[in-house]
């Protein structure tokens, strides 16, 4: 706030860098130029990140209160995944990450609709490979009676605390899982829309605010990883 | 649009330095670390979300508007996790009924 | 005022016709008067449930519906109200229509996401209202665990439509913090714009920040109440507290979502009314942000008695009283503002000194119930519902109608009859302090909420309380009754009826669909009166 509280409104002047041919050269109504339009979409998408950074935030405190209340239980459950798999989706979603930067820099630097759909390409399967290793390991805890109300098997004392465990592993990846499926349809989205040379060097607003969304979804796996697959010890 | 063009060569060394802490927290979490572990786990994790954030979100390059938006999410977050824990772990005090 | 004489008569309502023009339209203003319709609708349906309850509270006896339809009733009237209601009328109404015209703008920085909003909120409100009209749903607008997952009445439904129609409030906020940031008229600095901006983008802060942590919380009851196992089970070990944590983290500031935008409007009005400017301008400006923060902070003040540690309640017990710092600090700044003022006591002004006494109630009974001590002896008493309704209905609704009211000419381009507004207006204020005083001493007297029935030495109250309640009903019943017909036969506004300052004035009205032939050049502050000495700006 305190940036641009100072400085009298930003509609003005500012079009040095703003292509004047071409079917995009034109901002929409409520925009003196594009500038400010492209400035005013990725903040949307910032305040859109931090109302996902609380809807994540309250399932984090649900784990935090129930973690505190039953360490042993949370410790035993941790025991029940798999961290190699863990481990190999986090590799593959940072990977995918690096994929998006490039397919922006691409877009930015280059005029070549091959290159920026390829590296979008490569990270949407990057993302499908992270769904299916995770799915994977949904079948597993399936197998392994892990999986609360369709197949439960762990008994004894203690067992409803290695439940909420699980109930907060599949709520936490479950809602990250979603958020990624979303990502992925809008890079295919985004892949469709290079193939149509939609994108140019001074337009790109939709693939940075693909980008901003794909890597926010990269960094809740970041912290979903040590919170979930490293606390067995 | 007026924002820098991050070279590639800094995004590919952003990327091998994020797969490395994956590598180091992984590694740390079979060493001893006794009640550390947790604490430093988040340690790397938040070292992590602070490169993304800097370079592939480039907030390196952006306003100081969109750094405030963030921070203003994680105080928010921190004010919900540290309200209720507030309650949560001292509620055995009074009742001495803390499960 | 400059001179405006527009003699093209293209408004936003002229500009096309028919039914996808509207359905379709990215127009701010459009969306406002879509929404308009829509929320009208809600409260007629609330207002419906609460006029049974009163009937039945009429008599000591459950004689009109038995316990189990009045627990439907209040928990339909609470749901349809708060989420339906108070929580999107002012922003979604009068500030989708005023923001960008208050701000120089052509309209919000996100139209077909604004679109997209009603939309959602359509859905959201039919969802839930098919779970109403499929039987009801009986725990309470509240939806507590460990009762709302077993309770045998369609709260998967209700909690569903509830989240879907949050996602509504979420864009909203979006879309006004966004516009605000970022589509200034020039010389539109932070310290020129209106209040009612002010005010907006605090709230949309809350909307945006407390929202998602509700969604995501009721999802998970939904889910729970499906498997009959889940998160929130005792029986697993699970909290149910932890659900009211997160249930009163969005709720509590909820409350000023409601309550901010009403002291927006009459942040607006005073001036207006009184032909100087707003004393104290910065300070007020800031206090709503200052609320915004500090509601965050105290709501744990609805957990005293669950069982809640004593650490964690003596915290938000201190919490409590600061915030009530900021909101003294407007009252006391719009009493200020009056002083030596010429005052016109227009139907807007009325409903903004109604806003200003009524919510002085209802938060010095706020204090009341902030200290720990107190807060047991009343809780779940008449006390709490007249609390309560006298920021909401008091505040909120007073708000409402007098930004209607007030915004009215530039909406439509026409004036209702000022005799019937004032009427309106009194007729309102006196059914709603019969309807909800005589709860207050109800609620000391010991009689607790949300019962059907009740011992015969209440009567009496409840008697004036429910009669009250027909006073008011007439009161909320007359401005559509004068409202609507002044869309034909109302004289023509102009588009500074009021002779107020402020951009929205500066355009014709209704306004085109561009808002403005030019996009005006801003030099002063918002209540800014030639010859009087204003500290603005
Ligand atoms: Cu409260």
């Amino acid at each position: 706030m305190a940036e641009s509280s100072l400085r009298p409104m930003n509609a003005l002047g500012d079009t040095h860098s703003v292509e004047t041919s071409g079917a995009h050269a034109a901002p929409d109504l409520q925009f003196e130029n594009l500038e400010q339009q492209h400035a005013t979409r990725v903040f949307g998408m910032w305040i859109f990140l931090v109302t996902e950074l609380m809807l994540f935030g309250a399932l984090f405190l649900m784990y935090t209160v129930y973690r505190a209340f039953y360490p042993a239980a949370f410790a035993e459950g941790s025991r029940h995944l798999d961290l190699a798999l863990g481990g190999i989706n986090t590799a593959v979603l940072i990977v995918s990450s690096l994929c998006i930067a490039l397919a922006i820099h691409a877009a930015r630097t280059s005029a070549k609709r091959s290159q920026l759909a390829l590296w979008l390409l490569a990270a949407a399967v990057l993302g499908i490979v992270f769904m299916v290793i995770k799915g994977y390991e949904y079948f597993l805890h399936y197998q392994n009676g892990e999986m609360p109300v369709f197949n439960w098997t762990l008994t004894g004392a203690g067992a409803g605390h290695v439940q909420l465990f699980f109930w907060l592993y599949f709520a936490m990846t479950g809602v990250h899982a979603i958020h990624l499926s979303i990502g992925i349809a809008l890079v295919g989205i985004m892949i469709l829309r290079a193939l149509l040379g939609n994108f140019k060097p001074n337009a790109y607003t939709p693939l940075e605010m693909t980008g901003l969304y794909w890597h926010f979804v990269d960094i809740i796996w970041i912290f979903l990883l040590p919170l979930l697959y490293l606390i067995a010890r | 649009m007026s924002e820098p063009i991050i070279p590639t060569r800094t995004l590919f060394i952003v990327c091998g330095a994020l797969l490395l802490l994956t590598a180091l927290t992984i590694g740390a979490y079979f060493m001893d670390l006794g009640i550390l572990h947790t604490p430093v786990a988040l340690a790397i994790a938040g070292a992590k979300a602070v490169l993304i954030l800097l370079f592939f979100m480039h907030l390196r390059y952006s306003s100081g508007l969109t750094r405030i938006v963030l921070l203003a999410g994680l105080l928010w977050l921190g004010i919900l996790i540290l309200g209720t824990m507030d309650d949560a772990l001292t509620r055995g005090w009074v009742l001495g009924t803390a499960p | 005022m400059s001179a405006i004489t527009l003699p093209r008569q293209d408004t936003y309502l002229n500009i096309n016709y028919g039914i996808r023009s509207w359905l379709l339209t990215t127009d701010h203003k459009r969306i406002a008067i879509l929404y308009l319709v829509s929320i009208t609708l809600m409260f007629v349906i609330g207002g419906a449930a609460a006029t049974m309850m009163r009937i039945e509270l009429f008599t000591p006896a459950s004689d009109l519906v038995d316990a189990a339809t009045y627990n439907k009733l209040f928990t339909m009237h609470g749901i349809v109200m708060i989420f339906f209601f108070l929580v999107p009328s002012i922003p979604a109404i009068l500030g989708n229509f005023i923001l960008p015209l208050m701000l120089g703008a052509r309209d919000l920085a996100f139209p077909r996401i604004n679109l997209l909003s009603w939309y959602i909120y359509m859905l959201g409100a039919g969802v839930t209202l098919w779970a109403l009209i499929a039987g009801g749903v009986d725990t309470g607008w509240t939806f507590y665990t460990p009762y709302s997952t077993a309770s045998p009445t369609h709260v998967v439904a209700a909690t569903v439509g509830v989240f879907i129609a949050g996602f509504s409030s979420i864009l909203t906020g979006l879309n006004f913090i966004v516009t605000t940031h970022k589509l200034r008229a020039p010389g539109m600095t932070w310290f020129r714009l209106p209040l009612f901006v002010w005010s907006l983008y605090a709230t949309s802060l809350i909307l945006v920040l407390a929202t998602p942590v509700l969604a995501i919380t009721l999802v998970l009851v939904a889910v729970e109440r499906l498997f009959h196992v889940g998160i929130f089970d005792p029986a697993l070990g699970g909290d149910p507290l932890l659900y009211q944590h997160l249930f009163w983290f969005y709720s509590h500031p909820a409350v000023y979502i409601m309550v901010l935008p009403a002291m927006g409007v009459v942040s607006e009005i005073i001036p207006t009314f009184a032909h100087k400017g707003l004393f104290g301008y910065k300070v007020v400006a800031i206090s709503s942000i200052a609320i915004a923060v500090l509601g965050f902070l105290v709501w744990g003040h609805h957990m005293f008695v669950s069982g809640m540690s004593l650490h964690a309640a003596l915290m938000f017990s201190a919490f409590s009283y600061l915030v009530a710092i900021p909101s003294a600090i407007k009252v006391f700044n719009w009493t200020s503002s009056l002083y030596k003022g010429s005052i016109s006591y227009d139907t807007p002004m009325l409903y903004a000194l109604g806003f200003i006494g009524l919510f002085t109630i209802g938060g010095l009974t706020g204090l009341y119930l902030a200290a720990l001590g107190v807060n047991v002896h009343v809780t779940d008493t008449y006390f709490i519902v007249a609390h309560f309704h006298y920021i909401m209905v008091g505040g909120s609704v007073m708000g409402y109608f007098g930004g209607l009211h007030y915004w009215w000419p530039k909406m439509t381009g026409r004036m209702y009859p000022e005799k019937w507004g004032r009427a309106a207006a009194i007729i309102i204020f006196i059914g709603f302090n019969a309807t909800f005083f005589p709860q207050f001493i109800l609620g000391f007297e010991g009689m607790p909420r949300r019962y059907a029935a009740y011992p015969p030495e209440f009567q009496f109250l409840n008697m004036l309380s429910s009669l009250g309640a027909v006073l008011l009903g007439i009161g909320y019943i007359l401005p559509a009754l004068y409202l609507i017909p002044s869309l034909w036969f109302g004289k023509q506004a102009g588009p500074n009826p009021w002779d107020a300052t402020g951009l929205e004035w500066k355009t014709s009205s209704p306004p085109p669909a561009n808002n403005f032939e030019k996009i005006p050049v801003v030099t002063t502050g918002p209540y800014h009166y030639p010859g009087k000495q204003d500290k603005v700006g």
